[in-house]
């Protein structure tokens, strides 16, 4: 495989595929879109065999600089990148099949739309070069932009808007913090900058700046009120890429960059990010209890888990890092899936009001079983890939703080409460009216959407390793360029001394202090 | 064996789950019942195995499960002699409550979704008492969890069935949290989750200190106390039980299985598991004595005055768990076990017999309605009083010569915990479960007189009324009662047809005072078959096994270091003084008298006596109030904080003087800013980026 510039395929397809469509009719374009993602999914299938696991660290290397003027055409991923490329086009195929019947107007345009995200998303994941990186990161956001404002719902101007002005604030710093890197460093290759040390004073301006970006993308709180707006007024499919794979572009940015660019920053900041994380966990779970429109409450628990990604990198250990990147694939698939499962019946019922629902499960009982399973999933059933996520952040940030963790993981009580509550308004109960009893069960097109997703959520849960083994290199490679800034644990157990069992040992006491 | 064993349950699950309708009903209970007696078949040889001492513990690897960093967690099955105890216990009662169900679920139309559930539940609860480590233990206790809402909530028509599965789920999920932080800990003291590795170094870790929220503790009793504060959800005690008597809302062969006999022990066979972690932190011990006697007390007091026979059980569970629960806080992890044993034994035919006598009674749960069963269901009645016999503790001690204690299976165990307490030093446990004795004796016997002696009380029950009705409506139309109900005309009744409904109880010359004329049945041939043998184990299971699980021996000849056995102890126990052994007998007794004084001999006088002493009647009617304390301090809250962050934090707040404060900063400086709003700001973002890219261009080049 080695020569074969697979990465800048996989980013050609959909692009050709993109503008494509724009020429052809309705099912036209429908037929080719579902055509490139597939492709690009077999593409992403050959790229993860051929990956060598714990080989180098940047695999499938592309570089041609000068292509783009300044900066190069320069390609690579390690395992982090590797996973997320993998979840990109592996909802892909499954978005554009979800809008099938969904979307009838403008439908070459919104299908080119889609394609042209993909090739962004793959693009931001798989550059090497800090400006490719973010003209990729950025340009993300236009076709979402665009999706939202067209075939979006009834308010989608204020959504579209919301989501502008939050994403220029941190855009902006950080563009300028990579200008001051790219004089400073001399060099614009992520892979140099990631061995490159920043002087400790200006690393946490460039935190800061860096923090402001990819907050907002994660998002985290207080700046994620643009994400509950963009859910509800995107299309089914606009949902699912925006939960499944755009609000992991923070994350990847918090692995790729704060971390490992800014360590010491990252030690000296972990208060921050976990006291705004535990904040995050028990407000937007809260905030989702209370929710009456489905695709609110869902916006509102990513929220919630999104925050549980960010304690888990901030515990400068391998628990919760690999925790960490597991739940942005957890939850890719499982917050998607569950967008899909409030499709299915907008599209019957063409309302999200959850009090217009009941009773489901009587006559939608495959429906019933699928939307449970995700919703088991959302809850860190174990089994399924979000306890593995929640299990291993959650004892990641153990390690660093027994306060953090256990504020973080009330999460598992009140995500219970919400999604099961939500289950029940929908599925169980008597049926709530002639229109409701009216909806037909799952199409087979709409079970095999879902159904992938839930066979990878099991599989994820049950046996990880599939999904571990990609990044345990990567996350050694970090730990050791951060571990000189680890804010290190406030347990510190001593040695047991049972001689001593009864007296309580009071010499140790003496000779630790407190943690903060 | 044991791969069969544990996984059977789940495919069998997942056959009758996904084929449901397609393969049809009785396929689906077929291949469920079929699975759960081929796994008991194979259970049984392997505890006989461990009593016999031919067995020794054995770890089958299954799969690697997640490995990150030095944790490392396989799924692994771990047979011992703990665990052979649960596997009897739980294939079992399990394949004896599926049978049941043949005949319990025979008018349900959704039955293989059913039936999958309960296997379902049977594989996670196998994969809960055969985790090597606290991981795939952590798996099972969701997994019967997961199992448990869904068998709550079966009739997921009916609004308190929904309330009562979401309840316990989250009730659970607070347990969790504690099990969870539980499982951190342990990692970080001793860098692993298995099990074996972690009783292993437990000991070296007495006396050591840890950080826990700021402030320092002794590490073991960090630890032990929050896997206990998991144990407490499951177990339901005192605090975290408030979905057990909710839980009832399932059909009753799930409370048999679930929430009587399984489940509910999980807690007490956790602390079992880690005894020598456990053993080393006497803080924790004392902790779980107290949690366990008070619940034992708390429970007991309130299954005085329930009227639904189901709740009365469920109290009484709750308050046998606490007997576990203080049992293992003085150290005798063998007795907890040996009475989870009995118990599952006997409870289980409780809640079955109380199934049988609903059905008897058409639905009819509220005992007030009962009344003279006896004569009309003699077997379940003869099952229902073996199940009596039992948990009262009715036996002969081995005192004033006589060479052999001699009793049913709740004699052997409970009065083993009694005197353990006291032999371990636990005054408040011995009086609080000498106590509670007395009190379970009064609310089964108060059960039995309620349910089987008497005179029928029947006609005031509306299920009654309907079933009459249901018999009767035909040609009646002169009768001023609901003929809605005639849409579900039940044949097994019309033998009665032309006979008069009376729904005042007064006589009429060929019906029976207070019957209203309707037929008790006794239940079919597989409704009655599980309760001959679970009343087997209620008569034999303590006299049979107790040498193998309390006696002094039991140590080395059984236990083999699966729990930390406490020979001394066990020995004490034989060495309490005569008042002590006689106690538990003493109470049974009087509880006895008082309920056969009460609802026998005067029966007006427990209504009277509600009269006199009212707010203590209201007091323990309402369960000491837990739910409403709850309510109000909990729930409440969350619904009003989660609006009140929502309207005033996200709304009035953040995007007050966020986007929107910026947008009308911006509308007040520029016009231009009105185009935000029409939906061309994609324009700005291309210009945005091209802006950029000259800058970036400036950058290097400059």
């Amino acid at each position: 495989m080695q020569g074969f510039p697979i990465l800048s395929v996989m980013l050609a397809v959909p692009a050709v595929a993109a503008i494509a469509c724009l020429f052809l009719s309705a099912q036209g374009a429908r037929l080719l879109a579902l055509a490139a993602t597939l492709i690009d999914f077999a593409l992403g299938i050959v790229l993860w065999t051929q990956f060598d696991v714990g080989g180098a660290q940047w695999q499938f290397v592309e570089h041609a600089p000068g292509i783009f003027g300044p900066f190069g055409w320069s390609l690579g991923i390690d395992g982090f990148a590797l996973l997320l490329i993998m979840l990109s086009v592996f909802l892909m195929p499954i978005c554009i099949g979800a809008s099938w019947r969904a979307i009838d107007k403008r439908v070459p345009e919104y299908m080119g739309l889609f394609l042209f995200t993909e090739v962004l998303m793959i693009g931001t994941f798989a550059a090497q070069d800090l400006f490719l990186f973010y003209v990729f990161f950025e340009a993300g956001l236009i076709p979402m932009y665009l999706i939202i404002g067209i075939w979006g719902g009834a308010n989608r101007i204020y959504a579209s808007y919301k989501f502008f002005l939050y994403t220029l604030l941190g855009s902006l710093l950080m563009f300028v913090a990579m200008l001051y890197m790219a004089r400073t460093a001399g060099t614009t290759s992520i892979p140099a900058l990631l061995a490159y040390d920043f002087p400790a004073s200006v690393q946490t301006w460039l935190w800061i700046a860096f923090f402001a970006s990819f907050a907002v993308k994660m998002p985290m709180w207080p700046v994620h009120t643009w994400l509950p707006d963009a859910h509800v007024q995107a299309p089914t499919a606009g949902s699912v890429i925006l939960a499944g794979v755009l609000l992991k572009l923070g994350g990847y940015g918090f692995l790729r960059f704060l971390l490992p660019m800014f360590p010491e920053a990252s030690g000296q900041l972990t208060w921050l990010i976990f006291a705004l994380s535990a904040v995050a966990v028990i407000y937007a779970s809260l905030v989702a209890l209370v929710q009456s429109d489905m695709k609110k409450l869902i916006a509102y628990s990513s929220v919630a888990h999104m925050a549980i990604v960010t304690i888990g990198l901030y515990a400068f250990n391998q628990q919760g890092i690999e925790g960490a990147m597991i739940m942005m694939l957890s939850h890719g698939l499982v917050s998607g899936a569950l967008f899909l499962c409030v499709g299915v019946i907008y599209d019957r019922l063409h309302t999200r009001e959850i009090a217009r629902y009941g009773g489901l499960s009587i006559n939608m009982p495959k429906y019933a079983v699928l939307f449970l399973f995700f919703t088991m999933a959302s809850i860190g059933l174990p089994g399924t890939s979000g306890f593995v996520a929640e299990f291993l952040s959650l004892m990641g940030t153990y390690q660093v703080s027994t306060w953090t963790a256990l504020l973080c993981t009330t999460g598992i009580i009140l995500g219970a409460a919400y999604m099961l509550y939500l289950y029940r308004r929908v599925a169980y109960g008597e049926i709530k009216s002639d229109e409701v009893a009216a909806m037909p069960d799952l199409s087979s097109r709409e079970l095999w959407l879902l159904a992938p997703i839930a066979a990878v959520t099991l599989w994820m849960g049950v046996y990880p390793e599939s999904f571990l083994a990609p990044m345990r290199k990567d996350v050694q490679v970090l730990l050791q360029r951060i571990d000189r800034a680890n804010p290190g644990s406030d347990s510190r157990p001593t040695a047991g001394n049972p001689a001593l069992a009864t007296t309580h040992a009071p010499e140790h006491q003496a000779a630790h202090g407190e943690a903060h | 064996m044991i791969l069969a064993i544990v996984f059977l349950p789940l495919l069998a699950a997942a056959i009758a789950g996904f084929g449901n309708k397609a393969i049809g009903n009785v396929p689906a209970k077929v291949v469920t019942t079929g699975a759960l007696f081929i796994s008991c078949a194979l259970s049984w040889p392997i505890f006989i195995g461990y009593l016999s001492g031919a067995n020794v513990a054995t770890v089958t690897p299954v799969l690697h499960w997640i490995t990150s960093g030095t944790m490392s967690v396989d799924w692994a099955l771990r047979v011992d002699s703990l665990t052979a105890i649960m596997l009897v216990v739980i294939t079992s009662v399990s394949a004896l409550v599926h049978l049941y169900s043949w005949g319990y679920m025979s008018e349900e139309p959704d039955q293989p979704r059913f039936f999958a559930y309960l296997c379902l539940f049977t594989f996670a609860m196998l994969m809960l008492v055969t985790a090597d480590n606290l991981v795939q233990m952590f798996f099972g206790w969701e997994g019967v969890g997961l199992a448990s809402y869904l068998l709550i909530g079966f009739w997921f028509r009916k609004p308190s069935a929904n309330a009562a599965a979401i309840k316990a789920f989250v009730v659970n999920r607070v347990g969790d949290l504690g099990f969870m932080l539980g499982i951190f800990g342990t990692f970080l003291v001793f860098g692993t989750v298995s099990i074996p590795a972690i009783l292993a170094a437990a000991p070296g870790m007495a006396g050591s200190t840890i950080g826990f929220l700021g402030y320092r503790f002794d590490t073991m009793t960090v630890l032990c106390l929050l896997l206990f504060v998991g144990a407490m959800g499951k177990s339901a005690q005192l605090g975290l039980h408030t979905w057990l008597p909710d839980a009832m809302e399932g059909p009753t062969p799930v409370s048999a299985l679930i929430h009587a006999a399984t489940m509910v022990t999980a807690g007490v066979f956790m602390v079992c598991r880690l005894s020598p972690m456990f053993e080393t932190s006497p803080t924790a011990l004392g902790v779980i004595t107290v949690i366990g006697a008070c619940t034992c007390f708390f429970a007991a007091t309130v299954g005085t005055v329930q009227t639904d026979i189901k709740r009365v059980i469920a109290y009484s569970t709750c308050s046998q768990l606490g007997y576990m629960f203080f049992a293992a806080g003085v150290g005798a992890y063998g007795a907890a076990m040996f009475h989870l044993f009995t118990h599952a034994f006997f409870k289980a035919l409780l809640f079955l017999g109380a199934g049988s006598v609903i059905h008897a009674m058409h639905h009819e749960q509220d005992m007030r309605y009962y009344g003279g069963l006896r004569r009309h269901i003699p077997l379940t009645f003869w099952a229902m009083m073996m199940g009596t016999l039992a948990i009262t503790g009715v036996g002969i001690p081995a005192l004033f010569g006589n060479p052999m204690a001699f009793g049913f299976a709740g004699f052997h165990s409970k009065d083993a915990i009694i005197e353990v307490a006291y032999a371990g030093g636990s005054g408040f446990a011995f009086w609080a479960g000498v106590i509670a004795a007395l009190l379970t004796s009064f609310y089964s016997w108060r059960l039995m007189f309620l349910t089987f002696w008497g005179k029928p009380r029947w006609t005031g029950s509306e299920h009654i009324q309907h079933a009459i009705h249901d018999a009767h409506g035909h040609g009646h139309d002169d009768h001023a009662h609901g003929h809605a109900h005639d849409a579900h005309h039940n044949d097994a009744h019309s033998e009665d047809a032309g006979r008069e409904p009376h729904t005042h109880g007064a006589g009429h010359t060929d019906v029976p005072e207070g019957t209203g004329g309707y037929h008790p049945h006794e239940s079919p041939l597989v409704m009655l078959i599980p309760l001959i043998v679970l009343s087997i184990g209620a008569i034999a299971a303590g006299f049979v096994f107790h040498g193998w699980f309390i006696e002094p021996e039991a140590g080395e000849s059984y236990w083999k270091g699966a729990i930390a056995f406490n020979e001394h102890l066990m020995h004490s126990m034989h060495g309490v003084p005569v008042w002590v052994k006689l106690s538990a007998t003493v109470v049974m007794l009087l509880g006895l008298l008082t309920a056969y004084l009460t609802y026998i001999r005067a029966p007006e006088f427990p209504a009277k006596f509600a009269d006199q002493f009212r707010i203590l009647y209201r007091f323990l009617l309402n369960k000491w109030y837990f739910d409403e304390i709850y309510h109000f301090l909990f729930v409440r809250p969350a619904f009003a904080i989660g609006r009140l962050l929502w309207h005033r934090g996200d709304e009035k707040t953040i995007d007050r003087f966020g986007p929107n404060g910026v947008a009308w900063l911006v509308q007040l400086g520029s016009k231009g800013a009105a185009r935000f709003q029409t939906g061309y700001l994609y324009s700005y973002a291309f210009v945005m980026l091209i802006g950029l890219t000259a800058a970036v261009t400036w950058a290097i080049l400059g």
